[in-house]
């Protein structure tokens, strides 16, 4: 049960390794965007508009001459920054709720239920529209939006887990044993959510990019002139008769990422998760039979 | 089950309360004026004793609480209040639009059904052969691709390329049919993945091994076992994705200019006029919450299993 034993299955995978590898290089370009992109992302150049592509821009240039490839790659780091810090947020709000509910039970549990229940009872793109339209638009009122309303999947997930997790005979032996509350949560319960939560928060990055994209589309998240995908989207979509690429590139970024972080969140489950493995046996072996009977 | 409506009727009066709170909160918070708001919309530079009086006409200096409970009151005789820009009902400017989102929602959800479900049992039946594999790549970047985006691909295709369809408007069937595709193209690709999957589940069950032995034919077993069975699952699926469906109309309904609510709800947010976006929040969440109850009462209603526990909580 240890990481270590998880880390060894995992590289032994090699759907894992590509797509980790493909995640790191993803998150280090635009975290070292000052090195890697050829030219200033803001500064505008007035004799290269709308140009197609060039030595000096690799993937053209937008309507007031600025570097496309340059852009997206700072572009990676709001968007990436903004998707990374809600998931921080949420899941540390839905975990310690979601083991609360799960642990204490009675109460404290229909309290919180409730409460999620009330989030999840709004659509959450009309919340998020909702709260943005009210606190205005900008990258903090973005993250507090998405925050609030990706919170009662994390809680809902962990407090199933710790349901059963604190049924297991080892909490009764910690009890036994002499360990508080506190520390049966810490060392027993917490590690065994940990598998799951990093399965969740992997596979949800895609999600959350593909929700921020949506925000910035409709101006509710970042402000001109900070790149960010979705807004580039946004501002590319006026052009999309006499330069189609000004959609086309911002989109391919954002599909590249959601795709890499989607099936790095698979090859994590798989992993870590033994059921999902059987199951892939299963229908090996039903294949096999249908192919008989056929 | 009688029971279990009401019990869910009644669960329905705190959310919508908490959520009329939320709502109405909005308004009271939000650092625009409604006075500022409504002498603009006039053309008038007003004083500030006519502010003040204003203010006091409209019960702006009343305590929240006073404020909340004559608010709520008209919203619930159906009066939403008036639009700040343009001084029109609210409610009337509502019924207006609904017809459209409903028109483009039903024509995704009606494209939906007609491809997902026999696509998903295509996946099943020919799983691990080709077909299985070409569709699920192509659902899988379905679910990948921001939908927007999508909806800009096919503008350019079809409106900018080959020019067969208009590129953004709204009203007539022609409108339609790019916003629509839009939003069904991910919802298919989200319920390829399901249907296929809950089949392929099905599958695994003794039933079909003991409708083999019996001498039934495989098709048979499938289209009028498997399937009703898989498609419970699909059934729940729907009321989770419902949401989305809203909010990702919110964002079609933009960019191809169709004039929905959604697109409604934007324009009223870059002009804060809030009573609009109170309406529009107050719909979808009405929406949202009757088509979810509707959910699971067909859910009920469909699956014995749980028709016969039904009283047990």
């Amino acid at each position: 049960m240890s990481g270590t034993y998880y880390l060894k299955k995992a590289m032994k995978d090699p759907q894992f390794v590509i797509f980790l590898i493909l995640a790191v290089v993803l998150i280090l370009v635009p975290v070292f965007a000052p090195f890697v992109a050829p030219n200033d992302p803001i500064e505008p150049d007035y004799s290269n508009l709308l140009i197609d592509h060039s030595a000096k821009y690799p993937l053209g240039t937008d309507e007031i001459g600025r570097c496309m490839l340059s852009r997206l790659i700072y572009g990676g780091r709001t968007s990436l920054l903004i998707v990374f810090v809600v998931i921080l947020i949420s899941s540390v709000i839905g975990v310690v709720l979601g083991i609360l509910a799960g642990y204490a039970g009675g109460k404290v549990d229909m309290l919180i239920s409730r409460i999620t229940d009330i989030f999840i009872a709004v659509p959450q793109t009309v919340f998020v529209i909702a709260l943005v339209s009210v606190l205005g638009s900008s990258l903090k009122n973005t993250i507090l939006a998405m925050s609030l309303v990706s919170w009662t999947e994390y809680c809902r997930v962990t407090r199933a887990l710790v349901l059963s997790l604190k049924e297991n005979p080892y909490v009764e032996e910690g009890r036994l044993g002499g360990m508080n509350e506190f520390q049966i949560i810490l060392k027993l319960i917490l590690p065994n959510v940990f598998p799951y939560l990093l399965v969740n928060i992997t596979q949800d990055i895609g999600a959350q990019l593909l929700t921020l994209s949506g925000l910035s589309l409709l101006g509710l998240s970042s402000q001109p002139p900070t790149p960010e995908w979705g807004a580039m989207l946004s501002g590319g979509r006026k052009f999309i008769q006499a330069n189609p690429r000004m959609i086309m590139y911002p989109g391919l970024t954002i599909v590249m990422n959601v795709v890499v972080f989607n099936l790095l969140g698979d090859a994590l489950r798989d992993v870590l998760d033994p059921r999902f493995v059987k199951k892939k046996h299963h229908f090996r072996r039903m294949r096999e039979w249908l192919n008989k009977t056929e | 089950m009688k029971k279990y409506l009401v019990r869910r009727l009644l669960f329905l009066i705190p959310i919508m309360l908490i959520l009329s709170i939320f709502v109405f909160a909005l308004t009271y918070l939000s650092p625009s004026d409604p006075v500022t708001l409504k002498y603009a919309r006039l053309g008038v530079t007003p004083d500030q004793e006519m502010i003040e009086r204003t203010k006091e006409e409209m019960g702006l200096n009343d305590p929240f609480i006073v404020q909340y409970g004559r608010w709520l009151g008209r919203v619930l005789h159906g009066d939403l209040g008036e639009s700040y820009k343009y001084g029109t009902s609210v409610w009337q400017t509502l019924t207006e639009r609904i017809p459209n989102t409903l028109k483009l929602a039903g024509a995704a959800i009606l494209l939906t059904v007609l491809l997902a479900v026999p696509l998903g049992i295509l996946c099943a039946v020919h799983q691990n052969r080709f077909i299985d594999y070409l569709l699920r790549i192509i659902s899988f970047f379905g679910v990948s691709m921001p939908s927007f985006w999508v909806g800009f691909l096919l503008m350019y295709i079809f409106g900018v390329r080959f020019k067969v369809l208009p590129v953004t408007g709204s009203g007539e069937f022609r409108y339609l049919i790019l916003p629509a595709l839009t939003l069904a193209f991910w919802m298919v690709s989200l319920y390829v993945r399901r249907v296929r999957g809950s089949m392929l589940e099905e599958m695994n069950k003794d039933y079909l091994t003991g409708g083999l032995a019996r001498g039934l034919p495989k098709r048979q077993i499938i289209l009028r076992q498997i399937l009703p069975n898989s498609l419970l699952s699909v059934i729940t699926m729907f009321g989770m994705s419902i949401g989305g469906l809203m909010g990702g109309a919110t964002i079609i309904e933009t960019i191809f200019e169709w004039q929905g609510v959604g697109k409604m709800a934007i324009d009223a947010i870059s002009v804060k006029d809030y009573p609009v976006i109170q309406g529009y929040i107050l719909w979808m969440a009405m929406i949202y919450v009757l088509v979810n109850l509707g959910v699971d009462l067909l859910y009920r209603v469909l699956d014995p299993r749980i028709r016969l526990e039904g009283g047990r909580k």
